[in-house]
């Protein structure tokens, strides 16, 4: 590792005031923007998931009031998923890389970028309102008629919070879609392009056609709340299954929305912390697309209990059925890359070995839940909370953290200390594992979602859930503090501190505000590593 | 293994833009291009692409917004058709027909505004077809007005006051509930299309336009002919339900 | 606190044993992929663990036959998985002809169990062992779910509409039962028990326990106290269709529609009576929205049901109506 001094002008240092900032153009300062409130955000949204574990320590609801404990599940629900998880790599790590890896000094439409990080802060002012002035107790899939009818908390607050938002992740997709259309640099076919990229495109194509559906789902409710119209409320005349269709089909995309960055960012670490090029790449990149595409026609698995006819039920199974299969092709895809690779153990790896594990699990553990059959059963146990919290957390947040320690050195111009790194992905690890695994038995066994108090033999598994948790929060507060450690005291990085193959590997750290000083012309694929293949960026 | 599909890609053509134009460091002085380039982009012909594919891509999300009205729509018409027909009866077809008409018209103008921007044509010109355009707009926003206030005078707006004297009170209900979102949510669009031609307009006086840079005026466009056509939608949807032509 | 610990619940109905089953089976794919990949992953990253800082991997683009291999297998595995999981389901939907039927009521934040002779529980249900059970469910407010994972059964329990779900208790005992649809603020205190007996236990139970008249007896009360007897009469001169056998038949609607005369068309008719008028007659019937309960709608289903299966209570008119005007014709039915 060199230590090369960074440019004296970089983009972090080119311009001081807090205006060069908040009225930025430049798309890496809006990814560091946007680094800065998730963050926030996550951690709020974690504060309430320690509260729920702490009362679940014990069957009586104990610890706070049931109405707050159902505050408490909702709000960790509405942060985590519209604040946390799904802007998280698209609005960070996209942002900030996707110019760069085609060789563009932006995005499309710079300005955008800027806005869509401001609704996404006046969307989060109106959901922690709603939070302080009482908080929405309807838990984050907001089911009508009780959140129109009989709720007593701030659901058109939060609702309109949620409506705001959904418009930073609209204009987040439509940027990235147009970037990648025609800002390529010369020679960067499609095919030449990062997985990474890949992963962006097809989050994007969700973005833009699902997120409108939510939009229109909760305006509908504010109306139906706030004028008494009958939409959804059978006494007024409406339905309470049209709402669960409206509502599931933008948030079962939205759950791809979640994982498909996080599958592009662990190509990206296993090529190249296996110094090889990913197997089979066209597969890869498709299944991308596939995932987008399919995950459109599978929401009525969660109306398999509904009442709805037992056709849509068949139907929305088998197609369930199909989604899963391009998970499981970049799953042997990814353990493939690593046969005959050179492996590093360095942290970013570790983070995508656990990723391919855990995300394993929680994929496999979807298949129960399309399995017709066995739905009814599960749906609305602790098995779901299990299921989903693999898939967003051993996936979701597994990819986040392992691109976050990858591409730091590039975004900061520090490296951190691989040590304790290691030391704290492991902490998550285990302290993610011990928290969940326990749900999935828990939830067989009949524990419902949503309780604040529950039958008494279940409490063993919700101590060992809570200490996990424990372990968890702990786990993710290391790199909080070695990060902002990193900043001043770090030894510097130097453009290339992993020996990786990308465009974003061949400019300085941190890079320059116009990221290249002469725009490239691309002959290959990024992640070539063999010696018969030449580096081909001129 | 090399597959077959790598020798493909060796052959694909990638976009067949002009030289780009070499990028100066920072604090080298300034190559020269048009006044409206912007720095992200190489070339005037890779902005226009872009802005167009944006808008594009803009309306597609809009149609999912409607879209989920849509499907509220079709839900409830469904579930009674006579209900939604006998309520249909009472809109005023003239008004709805006149409001087609003028729309339609104004796609004409805007049409036109746009290629008297694309041809150079007169900025003289380009404004009396943008304006033009805001006119018949603001014309169908004004029968609009004249119909709400119709259904306020006549106890249709759903809600408290609401009284129906036909045969299905419910669905009249949840058909003026869909009547007035969906109605209202497109004058909306509308209202806010006339702010963006407003702008348009004002830049089309500056003389901004001409044949190397009209891409507002074509993205503006676009918008106006999607607001168009989700009322070529509504109308049929809302306004004929079972209605027959009489002769005579 | 660890008294029990228990890994799995009961197997306390016919269907329980089904579900297991299908769970060990997707356990077991589950286990064994998840194994396999982690254990593939585990060897691959100590084997090829980088040995010295200029190493690079080896140039492997890809394979067709690999990756055709595991896109059908899996494919394969997940079509058994949907067909199983199917056959399940089908069985668990349909419930049996010679079912018995119970009236589940859920409201904010209690369950209310009718018996069809009348006996009514709160946050209990007694059931016999031996005997499919049909639960018929609706809410008086928000969405419920009713849950029972000692028998693996569950459904939702959504106003405006009846769900229906069934199961045949094998073993006497008291399973819990669960509202498993977040409905506010007592959600997880909407809980209860079921008490599965044996056949000559619930007989002894069923007599200590009714007062009152079955569901139909109360709700031919009603029928009479409501005047739906002025109309619908028992021969063709009411201004109402006869509403005698006709429960499961196609009936034919003003708009040439049929539709099934069954519970939930009786509850729209009550409800909402210009929705479906039957071919024939004029939208006069008035609505009864708000007039009658939850509970009080399926006692009018009950005895409107009872016409039809040869266990009729039947009703007079009252003595004085004669109805002035058309006399209805009976309507179409479609066998």
């Amino acid at each position: 590792m060199e230590t090369i001094a960074p440019p004296t002008l970089n983009y972090l240092n080119n311009g001081h005031s807090l205006s060069s900032w908040l009225l930025t153009r430049d798309h890496k300062r809006i990814a560091l923007l946007y680094l800065a409130s998730i963050t926030a955000f996550f951690f709020l949204g974690g504060f309430f998931a320690l509260m729920i574990r702490l009362e679940l320590l014990t069957p009586a609801a104990d610890l706070v009031e049931p109405d707050t404990y159902n505050k408490l599940f909702t709000m960790h629900g509405v942060v985590m998923v519209f604040f946390f998880l799904i802007p998280s790599i698209p609005a960070v790590l996209g942002n900030f890389l996707i110019p760069i890896m085609i060789g563009a000094k932006d995005l499309a439409f710079p300005r955008i970028n800027l806005l869509s990080w401001y609704i996404y802060v006046l969307g989060g002012l109106f959901t922690v309102v709603a939070a302080i002035s009482g908080g929405v107790d309807t838990g984050w899939t907001f089911y009508a008629p009780y959140s129109t009818s009989a709720s007593n908390s701030h659901v058109i607050l939060a609702g309109v919070g949620i409506f705001i938002t959904g418009f930073s992740s609209i204009l987040t997709g439509l940027n990235f879609i147009v970037t990648v259309h025609r800002m390529r640099a010369p020679g960067l076919t499609w095919f030449r392009l990062p997985l990474f990229v890949w992963a962006h495109y097809a989050t994007s194509l969700i973005m833009i056609l699902g997120t409108p559906v939510i939009a229109i789902t909760v305006l509908l409710v504010a109306v139906e709340r706030g004028l008494h119209l009958g939409i959804f409320d059978p006494a007024l005349g409406g339905d309470p299954i049209l709402f669960q269709h409206l509502f599931w089909f933008y948030s079962h995309p939205a759950v791809y929305i979640m994982i498909l960055p996080a599958m592009g960012v662990i190509s990206e670490l296993i090529q190249c912390f296996a110094r090889k090029n990913i197997f089979g790449y066209a597969f890869v990149a498709f299944s991308s697309l596939a995932i987008a595409i399919i995950g459109f026609l599978v929401w009525g698995h969660h109306l398999f209990v509904s009442g709805q006819s037992t056709y849509a039920g068949l139907v929305f199974s088998i197609i369930s059925m199909f989604v899963a299969i391009p998970s499981a092709v970049k799953v042997f895809n990814w353990t493939a890359t690593l046969y005959k690779g050179s492996v590093s153990w360095d942290s970013p790896m570790l983070y995508a070995f656990g990723f391919i594990g855990l995300f394993t699990i929680g994929g496999l553990t979807g298949l129960f839940l399309a399995t017709l059959g066995m739905d009814i059963h599960m749906h609305d146990t602790y098995f779901i909370i299990a299921h989903f919290h693999y898939v967003m957390v051993g996936g979701a947040i597994f990819g986040y953290l392992g691109g976050m320690h990858y591409w730091w050195p590039k975004i900061t111009g520090r490296m951190y200390p691989e040590g304790w790194a290691k030391f704290a992905c492991l902490n998550i690890f285990v302290g993610f594992n011990l928290t969940f695994f326990p749900q999935f038995v828990v939830g067989y066994l009949g524990m419902p979602r949503r309780y604040a108090m529950y039958a008494p033999e279940f409490q063993v598994y919700n101590v060992l859930s809570t200490a996990g948790a424990t372990i968890l929060g702990i786990g993710y507060l290391i790199p909080m503090v070695y990060f902002a450690w990193s900043l001043k005291n770090a030894p510097l990085a130097g453009p290339n501190p992993w020996g990786a193959r990308g465009l974003e590997w061949e400019i300085p750290s941190p890079p320059p505000t116009e990221n290249f000083a002469t725009t490239p012309i691309v002959t290959h694929g990024t992640h070539q590593y063999a010696p018969s293949h030449e580096v081909g960026i001129v | 293994m090399r597959s077959a599909l790598s020798e493909h890609v060796e052959k694909e053509q990638f976009p067949q833009y002009p030289a780009p134009v070499a990028i100066q460091p920072a604090g080298t002085g300034h190559a020269p291009h048009h006044p409206y380039l912007q720095h992200h982009f190489d070339n005037m012909a890779q902005q226009m692409e872009a802005s167009t594919l944006g808008m594009w891509t803009f309306l597609v999300t809009e149609i999912m917004f409607f879209g989920g009205l849509f499907m509220a729509y079709l839900v409830y018409r469904h579930q009674s058709p006579q209900g939604f027909q006998e309520a249909s009866h009472h809109l005023d077809v003239f008004w709805g027909t006149l409001n087609t008409a003028l729309l339609i018209i104004s796609s004409l103008t805007m049409a036109l505004a746009v290629r008297a921007a694309q041809t150079s044509q007169k900025p003289k010109t380009q404004v009396m077809w943008l304006v033009s355009t805001m006119i018949l707009g603001a014309g169908f926003l004004g029968i609009k007005a004249i119909e709400y206030t119709e259904k306020f005078r006549d106890h249709i707006v759903p809600g408290p006051y609401f009284h129906w004297e036909g045969l299905y009170p419910k669905p009249a209900e949840q058909f003026y509930s869909l009547y007035f979102a969906m109605t209202g949510l497109h004058a909306l669009h509308m209202v806010i299309g006339l702010g963006i031609m407003t702008v348009i307009t004002v830049m089309a006086w500056k003389k901004q336009f001409d044949g190397e840079y009209y891409t507002p005026v074509e993205v503006a466009g676009l918008y106006w002919h999607f607001v168009d056509i989700v009322w070529i939608f509504l109308f049929p949807l809302l306004y004929l339900i079972g209605r027959h032509y009489h002769a005579g | 606190m660890f008294t029990n610990f228990p890994f799995f619940p009961q197997q306390a109905s016919e269907q329980a044993a089904q579900i297991d089953a299908l769970y060990f089976f997707l356990l077991a794919v589950t286990g064994f992929f998840a194994v396999l990949v982690a254990v593939l992953v585990v060897v691959f990253a100590i084997k090829f663990r980088r040995k010295h800082d200029q190493e690079v991997g080896y140039p492997i683009h890809g394979s067709l036959a690999l990756e055709l291999l595991w896109t059908f297998i899996p494919l394969g595995i997940t079509m058994v998985m949907f067909v199983w999981g199917a056959q399940v389901f089908f069985h668990m939907t349909r419930a049996p002809k010679n079912a018995m039927d119970i009236y589940i009521v859920g409201k904010q934040w209690m369950w209310k169990a009718q018996h069809m002779d009348g006996a009514r529980e709160i946050n209990e249900l007694h059931v016999p062992i031996g005997r499919p059970v049909r639960l018929i469910m609706g809410s008086e407010d928000v969405i419920h779910s009713f849950f029972i994972p000692d028998f693996r059964v569950k459904a939702d329990v959504v106003p405006g509409r009846y769900n229906h779900m069934w199961f045949t208790a094998t073993q006497p005992g008291r399973f819990h039962i669960f509202c498993t649809q977040y409905c506010g603020t007592k959600h997880s205190a909407m809980i209860g028990w079921v008490t599965a007996m044996t056949p000559a236990d619930y007989q002894t139970w069923l007599s200590g326990g009714s007062t009152g008249g079955s569901m139909s007896e109360a709700g031919a009360k009603l029928f009479t106290d409501l005047a739906c007897v002025t109309c619908h009469m028992d021969n063709a001169q009411g201004r109402g269709p006869v509403l005698k056998g006709l429960y499961g038949k196609q009936v034919l609607v003003n708009n040439n529609q049929t539709v099934t005369f069954d519970d939930a068309y009786i509850r729209e008719s009550i409800l909402t009576p210009q929705a479906k008028v039957v071919a024939g007659f004029q939208p006069i019937m008035p609505t009864f929205q708000g007039l009658v309960t939850e509970e009080q709608l399926l006692q009018l289903i009950a005895y409107v049901k009872s016409l039809s299966d040869g266990s009729a209570q039947g009703v007079t008119a009252p003595a004085t109506q004669a109805p002035s005007g058309q006399a209805g014709t009976p309507p179409e039915i479609k066998k």
